[in-house]
């Protein structure tokens, strides 16, 4: 393997982990886990339920100062 | 690597670290390149976490691999997933880094940048990391529960009640002091105002656009958000050059006060998609983005600091928090070093998300660490500032006086040379009508951080956007914690009163929601009313008692960890916990004892409210003092009773009394275990 291919394997690995770690910041895995459990597809009806129950977890969510 | 290069690079790492670190100690008289601090900052925490966040996880913790976490072992695919690790330390770094580290370690660049950058070096590898991490493991070995619930389970019932109502107290004074921060950025400041003013119709687009237009996509509507907040930096340029627009713009304190506690109250009460989560998203965005981005400019043009490395003020004589540097530094700087708060997400979201019990020091010990580098970058964006420039942007009008050049020249007297015109220069430059009695932190940080871009990128004709565009990255982060902490405290508030009356602690019961709205809203709003009122500026009062109260749950989070490790048989390793429970303790018990005390009325609350009574000021400003007297003093009655009930239990223990039984959960193989060995 040439260090071209080696680098960019490497270099889409991290890319690939950023895009994981802002889509759990985001919720997004949240919401494609939600869809999942409830063997749903995503619609604004879904979307609006998956809100409804984060607002419930949310309470608990503290943010730093 | 083999085990000589392993030791080779430690070697040399400890070396570069303490050579960095003697430089910024014993460097004198003359001016100090800003990587310096760079270097020094990361080969002690390279080591701090290496050797001392190893030595707690492998001999005090016990830290096992084989043993299912909660996110295993309860797993429910909501709350309870197992992640991959890098993406939980970037989720909990996302969650504990705040305005905090910012704004402290400006606050604290009046001590000159070492007893800042010393604090944060020792407190963050001794204290905030050690906090974080031994309350994320103990959390991960009770099935994710909270901290309050292990004050309950561990100390005992007036432990859980105490931290309960330590937590709200705190939620409380942190609201009252970031929305100050928030007024005394934005006040007289038409282009700042215009911008923050944007980003609700933003939020709110953004909410109608994830929830009927494209279901889900957070990144791709925090993108559009962020593009259009862009727009809105750029539009607000415009405004302040309209005579008419810039005069709607043009707010008092008083009057942005009253906004900020009504969009408060609105945030509050309002579903959350509409507003709180889609802001939420978009200050994370541009919290990640703009801290990534400084560290860079930082680097890029590394800096020459011009604050000396100690300064007159150490004396106690500072005209932006008075006080003396032991114990005012040590609280003044509590997000960067240790933050109580943190104890509380360590033990919320992040112990579900865990996947294997060992990398807890990675997203305990490391993520604040990462924070702790935040810390020292504010540190950095404060110093670079001519000290003349940052005292007069600092200083309140109360201090050095409200005339341009009455107050560069009280600055020059004290040793600091600036002059009238060159702060309306300044002003010009960053497209403010003035910077004198900008106190909060908030736009000395901007103008420092704009002064690193505009070195790096775009050059002095933008320095007005980045001034812009730091001053909104502020004001956004800030807004969103207004939300999410009044939600958070209203959530507490009616869990509380459902204790009493049933009714009120129905979370969705709209009657039950606008009263604990208000409630919560009315207890913030009064110590930001109060601060806006204040003639020195009230973040001289507000940011200690945020600072003390933050501590003081750190406080309440050693005496639980410190508890368990008794109970575990761990006696001999309590100094990990102890010593900064003790360290705390002396200085916040000092540091409220001078608020409190002091016969200066510019420390003292009391004296402060002596002085205004004798001059005949208003009752209520005389009361305000006061008040702010009394929540001192309860703050640290209710840390007393936690201090009292664990020694209690400590001695009880180990004196055999009592039975050392921790609460912990069984141990169960975890599956990922028998997958590696196939």
């Amino acid at each position: 393997m040439t260090i071209g291919i080696m680098l960019r394997a490497w270099l889409g690995q991290i890319m690939s982990l950023c895009l994981a770690t802002l889509r759990e910041i985001f919720d997004e895995s949240a919401y494609a886990r939600f869809l999942t459990r409830r063997k749903a597809n995503s619609s604004p009806k879904a979307y609006a339920a998956f809100l409804r129950e984060q607002s419930e977890t949310r309470s608990g969510h503290h943010r730093c100062c | 690597m083999s085990r000589f290069s392993q030791i080779a690079v430690w070697t040399a790492l400890a070396i570069v670290g303490a050579f960095s670190t003697a430089t910024i100690a014993l460097h004198r008289g003359e001016q100090i390149n800003a990587l310096w601090l760079v270097v020094a900052a990361s080969c002690v925490f390279a080591l701090g976490y290496r050797f001392y966040g190893k030595f707690v996880a492998a001999r005090v913790l016990a830290l096992d691999a084989r043993r299912a976490t909660p996110a295993e072992r309860l797993e429910n695919g909501r709350d309870f997933v197992p992640t991959n690790k890098w993406v939980v330390f970037g989720h909990h770094f996302a969650a504990i880094a705040g305005p905090g580290p910012l704004i402290g370690p400006v606050l604290a660049a009046q001590f000159g940048y070492l007893p800042g950058t010393l604090w944060i070096l020792a407190g963050a590898v001794f204290g905030g990391c050690i906090q974080d991490f031994v309350i994320l493991a103990f959390s991960l070995r009770r099935d994710g529960k909270s901290m309050t619930e292990m004050a309950k389970d561990e100390i005992g019932p007036l432990g859980g009640v105490v931290a309960y109502a330590a937590v709200i107290s705190i939620i409380i004074i942190l609201l009252g002091a970031t929305a100050l921060i928030v007024v005394n950025a934005l006040k007289s400041s038409p282009w700042g105002a215009f911008t923050i003013a944007m980003t609700m119709p933003i939020a709110l687009l953004m909410g109608i656009y994830l929830r009927r237009i494209r279901p889900g996509k957070v990144l791709e509507t925090s993108v559009l958000g962020f593009v259009l907040v862009m727009l809105s930096i750029w539009g607000g340029q415009w405004i302040s050059h309209s005579a008419k627009l810039a005069q709607i713009f043009t707010l008092t304190a008083p009057t942005l006060a009253i906004l900020i506690i009504l969009y408060g109250f609105a945030a509050s009460a309002l579903p959350v998609w509409l507003l709180l989560a889609p802001r939420d998203y978009l200050s994370t965005f541009v919290k990640l983005g703009t801290i990534a981005l400084l560290a860079l400019g930082i680097v890029a043009i590394h800096p020459v600091l011009h604050m000396p490395s100690w300064t007159r003020f150490t004396d106690g004589t500072g005209p932006v928090i008075a006080g003396r540097v032991f114990p005012f530094a040590f609280f003044t700087i509590a997000c960067g070093a240790i933050s109580g708060f943190h104890s509380l997400i360590a033990s919320g979201t992040t112990p579900k998300l865990i996947a294997r019990e060992n990398q807890a020091r990675m997203v305990g010990y490391g993520a604040m660490l990462a924070e702790a580098m935040v810390a020292i970058m504010a540190t950095i964006a404060a110093c670079v500032l001519q000290p003349g420039i940052y005292f007069a942007i600092n200083s309140p009008a109360g201090v050095v006086g409200q005339a341009p050049e009455t107050a560069a020249a009280a600055i020059s007297q004290w040793g600091f040379p600036v002059t009238a015109p060159q702060m309306h220069a300044l002003a010009q430059a960053v497209g403010e009508q003035t910077l004198y009695n900008r106190t909060g932190g908030a736009p000395a940080f901007a103008v420092g951080m704009a002064h690193i871009f505009a070195s790096s990128l775009g050059g002095p004709t933008v320095l007005a956007i980045w001034y812009h565009f730091a001053i909104m990255f502020e004001a956004l982060f800030i807004l969103s914690i207004l939300d999410a902490g009044t939600r958070v405290g209203r959530f507490m508030l009616q869990e509380a009163l459902g204790h009493l009356w049933k009714p009120l602690g129905h979370t969705s019961a709209y009657p039950s929601v606008l009263a604990t709205s208000a409630l919560i809203v009315g207890a913030w709003g009064y110590f930001l009313w109060q601060a806006v009122r204040d003639p020195l500026g009230g973040i001289n009062s507000l940011w200690p008692l945020f600072g003390i109260a933050n501590q003081l749950l750190a406080v309440v989070a050693f005496c639980v960890a410190t508890t368990i490790l008794i109970k575990k048989h761990q006696t001999r390793y309590i100094p990990i916990t102890l010593g900064p429970l003790v360290w705390l303790v002396a200085v916040n018990f000092t540091a409220a004892y001078d608020k409190i005390f002091d016969p200066n009325p510019r420390i003292g609350f009391l004296a402060q409210a002596r002085q205004l009574a004798a001059s005949g000021a208003e009752a209520r400003l005389v009361f305000n003092f006061r008040l702010d007297a009394v929540m001192t003093a309860l703050l640290v009655l209710m840390v007393t009773l936690i201090l009292f009930e664990s020694t209690r239990e400590w001695v009880s223990v180990l004196t055999g009394r009592k039975q050392a039984a921790v609460k912990e959960a069984p141990f169960v193989m975890t599956r990922f275990a028998l997958e590696e060995q196939g």
